[in-house]
């Protein structure tokens, strides 16, 4: 009898040693979220702020100064200049021409999906939305490319109004950008105007409003933090967008605000000097981690932006 | 004392035409979406008619449009796809149980749910620096020169060279590490919506932790789950950016490991030890190529190669799509 409970009790013992183990190994792949955030802070500041290796850091040899306020972008000529201001034009000149587009037509597709609409067109319209919400990037700067430009921009801008309409230009990359965001603002929209109890919408309609009274003047303001939050994020998502507008903008840095130029964007700099023979160590090499430190930084804090909106102001009914 | 009513009453009509007119605009703006989307479609499947045949599929790139195919790609794609799900299964899944089932409201698990959400932010281009440091030059303290450490693996060796270079393993965990965030989102969602009853009833039948994960929870969530993965990898197959840093070649007369049919894997069993540490091209990035290319005709092979990208994607989203209604259907708690 003793033997038994022995026996029990190292069997016990051993498969509690196996469940620790199990934990143990799921908690790694828990914690390697934090690990890639920390190699990503790690890996741009390591080459753009303070270098570990032989080679100097990209803020040692460029001062802060000179790269929030030089109007100059050019690291490939023998004259250089690293001001990122042209970079920062260009990325925010596409992200509002998308935002422009996106954020009035998502939230208006939002509150028909939401308030309007039978369930069966949902049913159709939802899965459409998440359809093209996955098209890749490379096939929204084809689309620029090959027809917005020709198609739509130049008929309308260039024979019509008399613009000077480029190959490459801004205009086109943020049409397509917005249309690309459109089903996240839709979506995230939707989510929060569902979020708004019933009861607030049955006393609208009780004290005499129609739908549309209900769908602006209450619904729309009891759902605003959740709908900031999703322009928020949108247009983060715009800011970091690739390869759309690499193909359809061009890679020319440029400080304008004339839609129908082809300005460069910090991303679009990133990709150009990639598919480049760049060293590594080199100052246009190490201008790559400046940017894409920049951009994050961007990028990060529109996040934690939205995030703390939807916290700090979300009406709460319960 | 009726003014009220009446102004009430002969407002209504007008406020009524203002409602209708105000649900018009926002139908329009439903179907924008949906119109672009069919313009996009039809303007792509028009721009690659007579281009999209059997050849285009079985060529390699060519410096003649008429001549130029996307096998490589396709076989690229297919490898990073492979080793990308082979990764990021097991290690997302993973996560999402600890999250779940183990730490369910620590501050750990407070913390790595902000992380998480934050790290979905980030652009995928920097994730493609990420990759191209950490991975590709492992942050050069090998030296120039890649060094190689060879494994027996009983009928080949199995070469991997140190750092991983421009190769197909160095771009799968790239792009793992993009759709982990995506994945283990996905992941807890399926395995919150596993009742509790179910837990507690293995527990009193006197059942450990992880066996009750192993045979209750699992089983039961991973319909979810699979759902969850297909989305995230119909994700990866689309990136570019990231694999334009990493450095996937643009110009490629090959497959990762000469493995260019099925029936290679037979034939050439070294190759799928030498594949996975192969430079590569990969669907979007013969895509990206050619759309930079000047002449006009590459505009046609483009677009043949995005009806084949999109075939793909819609043929994955179609899968997961399916296998949600299914499931929502038939599971009953």
């Amino acid at each position: 009898m003793k033997g038994d409970s022995h026996l029990l009790l190292r069997r016990f013992s051993l498969s509690r040693a196996k469940e620790q183990a199990i934990q143990f190994s799921l908690f790694l792949c828990a914690l390697l979220s934090v690990v890639t955030t920390l190699g990503i802070i790690i890996v741009l500041v390591n080459e753009a702020v303070v270098a570990v290796g032989p080679n100097a850091a990209f803020f040692q040899e460029v001062s802060l100064k000179e790269f929030f306020t030089d109007t100059r972008w050019t690291p490939q000529f023998a004259d250089k200049h690293f001001g990122v201001l042209p970079l920062l034009a260009g990325t925010f000149l596409i992200a509002g021409i998308a935002a422009l587009i996106a954020l009035p037509i998502g939230l208006a597709s939002a509150i028909y999906l939401c308030e309007y609409a039978a369930p069966r067109t949902r049913d159709f319209v939802k899965p459409s939305l998440e359809i093209l919400a996955g098209v890749p990037t490379v096939v929204y700067g084809y689309f620029a490319l090959v027809f917005v430009t020709p198609y739509l921009l130049k008929p309308i801008f260039q024979d019509l109004l008399g613009f000077d309409v480029g190959v490459f230009n801004a205009a086109s990359a943020g049409i397509v950008v917005g249309v690309m965001i459109l089903p996240m603002v839709s979506s995230l929209s939707e989510d929060a105007l569902r979020a708004v109890p019933r009861g607030l919408r049955e006393a609208g309609y009780a004290l005499g409003s129609t739908k549309f009274d209900v769908s602006v003047k209450i619904v729309l303001p009891a759902a605003a933090s959740g709908i900031m939050a999703s322009f928020l994020l949108a247009i983060s998502r715009a800011v970091g967008e690739t390869m759309a507008v690499s193909i359809a903008a061009g890679m020319t840095p440029a400080l304008t605000m004339n839609p129908f130029r082809s300005v460069q964007t910090m991303t679009s700099y990133i990709v150009n000097v990639s598919l480049g023979d760049t060293p590594a160590g080199s100052v246009q090499y190490q201008s790559l981690y400046a940017i894409a430190l920049t951009l994050f930084c961007i990028t990060l804090a529109m996040n934690i932006l939205s995030q703390v909106v939807l916290s700090r102001y979300r009406e709460v009914y319960e | 004392m009726n003014k009220p009513k009446s102004v009430f009453e002969s407002r209504l009509a007008a406020r009524h035409r203002q409602g209708r007119l105000f649900g018009a605009v926002c139908m329009a703006s439903t179907w924008f979406g949906i119109g672009v989307l069919v313009v996009l479609l039809a303007g792509v499947t028009w721009q690659a008619a007579g281009w999209l045949n059997w050849s285009f599929l079985t060529n390699f790139d060519s410096r003649h449009p008429e001549q130029a195919g996307i096998l490589a790609g396709l076989w690229g794609s297919l490898w990073l796809i492979l080793f990308t799900t082979l990764f990021s299964v097991p290690v997302g899944v993973g996560a999402a149980l600890y999250l779940e089932e183990y730490e369910s409201n620590g501050w750990l698990q407070r913390l790595i749910q902000v992380n998480l959400s934050n790290l979905a932010g980030v652009p995928s281009i920097v994730y493609g620096i990420l990759g191209l440091t950490v991975f590709v030059r492992m942050f050069g303290v090998f030296g120039s020169q890649p060094k190689v450490v060879a494994l027996s693996l009983g009928f080949t060796d199995l070469e991997i060279p140190l750092p991983f270079g421009r190769t197909v393993i160095a771009a799968a965990l790239t792009l793992t590490l993009l759709i982990l965030p995506v994945v283990i989102v996905a992941a807890q969602e399926a395995l919150r919506a596993v009742p509790s009853s179910i837990r507690t009833a293995s527990y009193a039948l006197g059942a450990t932790k992880w066996q009750t994960i192993r045979h209750q929870v699992l089983p039961a969530a991973a319909p979810g789950i699979l759902t969850g993965v297909i989305l995230a990898v119909s994700r990866a197959i689309g990136e570019t950016a990231p694999l334009v840093m990493i450095g996937a070649l643009t110009y490629v007369a090959f497959t990762p490991g000469d493995i260019s049919s099925p029936t290679d894997i037979i034939t050439n069993p070294a190759g799928l030890a030498e594949a996975p540490f192969d430079t590569f091209t990969a669907l979007p990035i013969q895509i990206f190529n050619w759309v930079s290319r000047p002449k006009t005709e590459y505009q046609h092979v483009a677009a043949a190669g995005i009806l084949v990208l999109l075939t793909v994607l819609l043929v994955l989203n179609g899968v997961a799509i399916a296998l949600r209604h299914r499931y929502q259907k038939r599971i009953r708690w």
